[in-house]
């Protein structure tokens, strides 16, 4: 699915218009705009203290933005009516301990007009066996299982899903994942943030990079994963280099004097081979290829800033 | 895994959440649940009046010989044990319940303030009842104490009534301060109100303008009419309208300071 945000006809599931949200002196959220339309799967993607869970907390109610304005399936997510089709989890060291498991699932559940019934549930999620355990004796896996199947049971149209897989082992996040695409595949709209790159790129169609909390990037994942999978050229030049085809960004020239630059650029030996044809002088020449965390971290550098 | 179940509901973009009286008593249900499963909660709540009752009362012979002045002393340290309990739970409950990250969760369900707090009040009144039952054992066996049991059936409502403005100021307490600030602030709250109230020492031994001030205490209002209920003795006039307007004064804050609250505190 192309990510639009400004597509007119179909109303959008999740909608912050020019959202700006302080903590004291901290702006957690800083002007921030951001459609998702009914069906997409979107991941929020930022270094921890991006503004990513303030987001999410914005669209399940739980904060009022001080500028701008948060609508949830049309309404306000702070209006509780606005919320009957709101799927969230809650961070799994957060379950009232000594609650059984089916008892929590019941009492979510109990919130919705049309739950799924709870055995069924938790069979789905592979914790029909765990019915009747409190919660505090669960292992990290299932009360990850548990907060998905509570996100889950008011059959919900939107999904919000905070670091979903933190923790949990290769089995254990392939399964969740699994659920995830499931749910998706029947026509629910996941908005779904991560640190890790391999979970976004592993479950989203579309990517909003977040950083210092300004969206840094909106875009479909395969465009978001060129961006990233950029190489790193770094060489010693007097000429200023940024201007050559193929470089997307470049740091470092100096004013008519030799100076370290450093050019990203997602072909490099089209660009080295264009700088030896041309015969620009250049010497020290190092190609990296930037790994997609490096680049994801570039990314999200602070603009005009050069380190 | 199979994909109907998790299916979305398509219909209307915002399903009329579920009436209020059903969510309230879901809460309630589970708050119930929630207590009874650490056991000597509900063991603290029942020890605490009758021993206070056991230390304080029943050696005093001039007291407890008395059926008129046991019988009041008995709705006093009944009337203390439910203001207390009430402003500890949900004071400093409420507190401690916002601080644990399952708070948040549930204020992402589709539920409002009112379904929550009624059955905050719900549960601090039953379990307020329970830790009366024996006060009033105590009170029958080993002092003069007498009621009939119309007047007890009366009683025990009016101390339910009367456990709704504590239930409150302890929730606007709650919602408002973290559990290290609310612990001292429920103390500082409590123990004037119980002394102005006359749950100590009866109101007749105050000076006049203690007296007055008493008067508009939502503990003295609480006890004139308690008393009343017991014993057949006239209380003040004042009583109904001051216990009114405190539960409306105090719900007003209650729901300003849910509303307000939006977790845990970032600064």
């Amino acid at each position: 699915m192309t990510p639009d945000p400004h597509r007119a006809h179909v109303p959008a599931v999740v909608h912050l218009d020019h959202v700006t949200r302080r903590f004291g002196d901290v702006v957690a959220l800083d002007d921030v705009s951001l459609a998702v339309g009914p069906g997409e799967l979107v991941g929020l993607l930022g270094p921890n203290g991006a503004g990513k869970s303030t987001l999410l907390s914005l669209v399940a109610g739980l904060r009022r933005p001080d500028a701008g304005t948060v609508r949830l399936l049309g309404g306000d997510p702070r209006d509780p009516r606005s919320r009957t089709g709101l799927g969230v989890t809650p961070q799994e060291t957060g379950l009232p301990a000594t609650l059984r498991v089916q008892e929590v699932v019941d009492f979510v559940g109990g919130h919705f007009p049309d739950p799924v019934p709870t055995p069924e549930l938790l069979d789905q999620l592979g914790l029909g066996e765990l019915a009747r355990r409190q919660t505090g004796a669960l292992s990290g896996g299932q009360k990850r299982r548990l907060a998905v199947a509570l996100a889950l049971v008011g059959r919900p149209r939107v999904l919000l899903l905070d670091e979903p897989t933190t923790g949990l082992d290769v089995g254990a996040r392939q399964a969740l994942w699994d659920a995830i695409r499931e749910y998706h595949g029947a026509g629910g709209t996941v908005l779904l943030t991560s640190h890790y790159l391999e979970e976004v790129q592993a479950l989203a169609e579309r990517v909003v990079v977040v950083d210092r909390g300004a969206v840094r990037a909106d875009d479909t994942l395969d465009a978001v994963l060129r961006r990233v999978s950029l190489r790193r050229v770094v060489l010693t030049a007097v000429e200023d280099l940024a201007g050559r085809p193929g470089v997307v960004r470049a740091e470092g020239a100096g004013d008519g004097t030799p100076a370290r630059q450093t050019l990203y650029t997602p072909d490099a030996d089209a660009l080295v081979r264009d700088l030896v044809t041309t015969g620009v002088e250049f010497h020290d020449l190092e190609i990296r290829g930037a790994s997609l965390e490096e680049a994801f971290a570039e990314m999200v550098a602070p603009e005009g800033a050069a380190r | 895994m199979t994909a109907p179940t998790t299916a979305p509901t398509t219909p209307p973009a915002t399903a009329p959440p579920l009436p209020a009286a059903r969510l309230a008593w879901l809460h309630l249900r589970y708050q119930v649940l929630e207590t009874v499963r650490v056991p000597i909660a509900v063991l603290g709540n029942l020890l605490f009046p009758a021993l206070a009752m056991f230390f304080f009362v029943v050696p005093q012979r001039e007291v407890a010989g008395d059926p008129v002045v046991a019988t009041t002393a008995v709705a006093g340290l009944a009337l203390f044990a439910v203001c207390s309990a009430s402003l500890f739970t949900y004071g400093l409950g409420v507190a401690e319940d916002r601080q644990l990250p399952f708070d948040p969760f549930v204020r992402s369900l589709p539920v409002g303030a009112a379904p929550q707090l009624l059955a905050r009040i719900g549960t601090g009144a039953a379990f307020a009842v329970l830790g009366v039952l024996p006060l009033v054992a105590i009170g029958a066996f080993l002092t003069e104490a007498s009621v009939t049991l119309v007047r007890l059936v009366a009683g025990v409502g009016t101390l339910v009534l009367a456990s709704v403005p504590f239930v409150l100021l302890g929730m606007a307490v709650g919602y408002s301060l973290s559990a290290k600030a609310a612990l001292p602030v429920v103390q500082v709250l409590l123990f004037p109100l119980a002394f102005a109230g006359g749950l100590f020492l009866p109101p007749q031994l105050f000076p006049a303008w203690l007296d007055a001030v008493s008067q508009a205490t939502p503990t003295r209002a609480a006890r004139d009419l308690l008393v009343q209920a017991l014993t057949g003795e006239p209380g003040s006039a004042w009583a109904w309208p001051v216990l009114t307007g405190w539960i409306a004064l105090l719900a007003v804050l209650a729901v300003v300071a849910y509303r307000r609250d939006e977790g845990r505190r970032f600064r």
